[in-house]
């Protein structure tokens, strides 16, 4: 099948960026649409021209490095999928399809279809963890977790922070990869401890970022390649409020003898 | 508190408690709306009593007073937040997509900032026609607490009774994505809660007051109310 690609070409954070437009010509259906990229891009080396710079990793739907916006949509037409496990058969013979970084301040670009995510590991660092000592590995359901809580964790601890969210939210916001986060550890017994002062730090991380507010339309949760929904999105709020009518913990200091 | 406000999400649960307030009294004066249906004797007493609620023990309308400043602050804080966000989301994208397609969001929900500047330019002229009678009448043609008459008159004019009905499908949408968000906000309608209560809340306020407000001006251009 034949595709015609309109690319987002950007030579680096501070050019000007344009779209020029690409023949993807005779590619199978069963490649996945990096594969197809893999084509055009070998073609563009063959005649000396720069490749279109993309991110990607596993090609398994599992990292969470690649991803743009096909037609509009983050990760393209398909739901639940990610750009590499999105496949050519999707498509009809002869479409145009146009291919555009993640757009949002706090995701610059860095080339064509990559961006800088690190706005979401500052998020991470302001508190996704657990201040647990190292040592051996505990043993299994060592701590029991009620079923229901294990499911809702795992469903928010899918989320491999690929950005597509953010990409989609006609407000650039992050929180629905905020609020995975935050419940993933919140729902946890592990995470307990903790809880209050987590949720403060990654939102106020997250404000930081240059992240826009959210208006509830769910555009983040149709694209979401893991399918996490915004009812995690309320529970973040529900954390972020009840936090707000604690107050902090003065720092602990050690008991003197 | 001010900790709270300074975040996107506090000033989000500001806009979801305003907007609480605000639908509260939507839905009242949609019911004192009603009221023209039992003629012009009972509607008029009716605005007598609003200006007289508590009487002896409160002067001539002082809970009227009171209500219409709770009003204002929760106008001024919902319209402030709403800018504040506003200008966030701006910023949050300064280069646009050449392309995008909305895939989960309602009208109502991506309509949601132009609707509230609709409704606020509504909410002026509304106090202008009915309160005061500055504009859509002839000159002496609206008489204070000649309620009844008034509304007549005033809805006699089919283009003025249009804009109204217009208005209160903008207010029907601002309400269907509204009425949903603000518990959404609010995290009530968290994972497990029954999500699906809250989108039927939200149809439903939506089209009890898009209905039971205009059926006053298709009343009156019908001629049932005259």
């Amino acid at each position: 099948m034949n595709l015609t690609l309109r690319v987002w070409r950007q030579k680096n954070a501070h050019a000007r960026g344009r779209f020029v437009t690409y023949e993807a010509r005779n590619v199978s259906p069963d490649m996945s649409f990096l594969e197809m990229l893999d084509v055009v891009n070998e073609e563009l080396i063959g005649r000396e021209q720069e490749p279109i710079a993309f991110e990607h990793d596993c090609r398994e739907g599992i990292c969470g490095a690649c991803g743009f916006m096909i037609n509009g949509i983050a990760h393209g037409p398909k739901r639940g999928t990610t750009v590499c496990q999105l496949h050519l058969r999707t498509f009809r013979d002869g479409d145009h399809l146009t291919l555009e970084p993640w757009r949002a301040k706090a995701f610059p670009v860095i080339k064509d279809l990559v961006v800088d995510r690190g706005a979401f590991d500052r998020i991470i660092q302001a508190g996704g963890f657990i201040s647990a000592p190292a040592g051996a590995a505990p043993d299994a359901n060592a701590i029991l977790v009620p079923k229901e809580d294990v499911e809702l964790a795992f469903d928010a601890a899918a989320c491999i922070g690929c950005g597509a969210c953010v990409a989609a939210c006609p407000n650039a916001s992050a929180m629905l990869f905020t609020a995975a986060k935050v419940s993933h550890l919140g729902l946890l017994p592990q995470g307990q401890p903790e809880r209050n002062d987590r949720v403060r730090n990654m939102v106020a991380a997250m404000d930081r970022e240059m992240f826009g507010g959210c208006t509830n339309m769910g555009e983040c949760q149709a694209v979401c390649p893991k399918e996490i929904t915004i009812a995690f999105i309320a529970r973040l709020n529900h954390d972020l409020l009840a936090a707000s009518f604690k107050g902090r913990k003065p720092p602990r200091t050690a008991a003197s003898p | 508190m001010i900790a709270l406000w300074s975040t996107s999400i506090g000033k989000k649960a500001v806009m979801a408690v305003t907007g609480f307030i605000l639908t509260g009294f939507v839905v009242a004066h949609m019911l004192g709306n009603l009221k023209i249906f039992q003629g012009e004797e009972k509607f008029n007493s009716y605005a007598v009593w609003l200006r007289e609620v508590g009487s002896p023990a409160l002067g001539h309308q002082q809970f009227l007073w009171v209500l219409r400043l709770i009003l204002l602050a929760a106008v001024a804080l919902h319209i402030g937040a709403a800018v504040q966000l506003t200008r966030m989301s701006y910023a949050a994208r300064p280069v646009r997509y050449r392309r995008t397609e909305a895939i989960h969001a309602t009208y109502a929900a991506r309509t949601m900032r132009w609707g509230g500047v609709i409704l606020t330019l509504f909410v002026m002229y509304h106090i202008l026609h009915f309160t005061f009678g500055a504009v859509g009448y002839a000159p002496g043609q609206y008489r204070p607490m000649s309620v009844y008459r008034n509304v007549v008159v005033g809805f006699s004019v089919w283009y003025v009774s249009a804009f109204y009905i217009v208005a209160m499908i903008a207010l029907g949408l601002h309400l269907y994505h509204g009425v949903w968000s603000m518990f959404q906000t609010l995290g009530v309608n968290t994972v497990g809660a029954d999500r699906f209560f809250f989108r039927t809340l939200a149809t439903v306020t939506s089209l009890v007051v898009i209905l039971g407000n205009i059926s006053v001006p298709v009343g009156v251009l019908a001629g049932l109310v005259r």
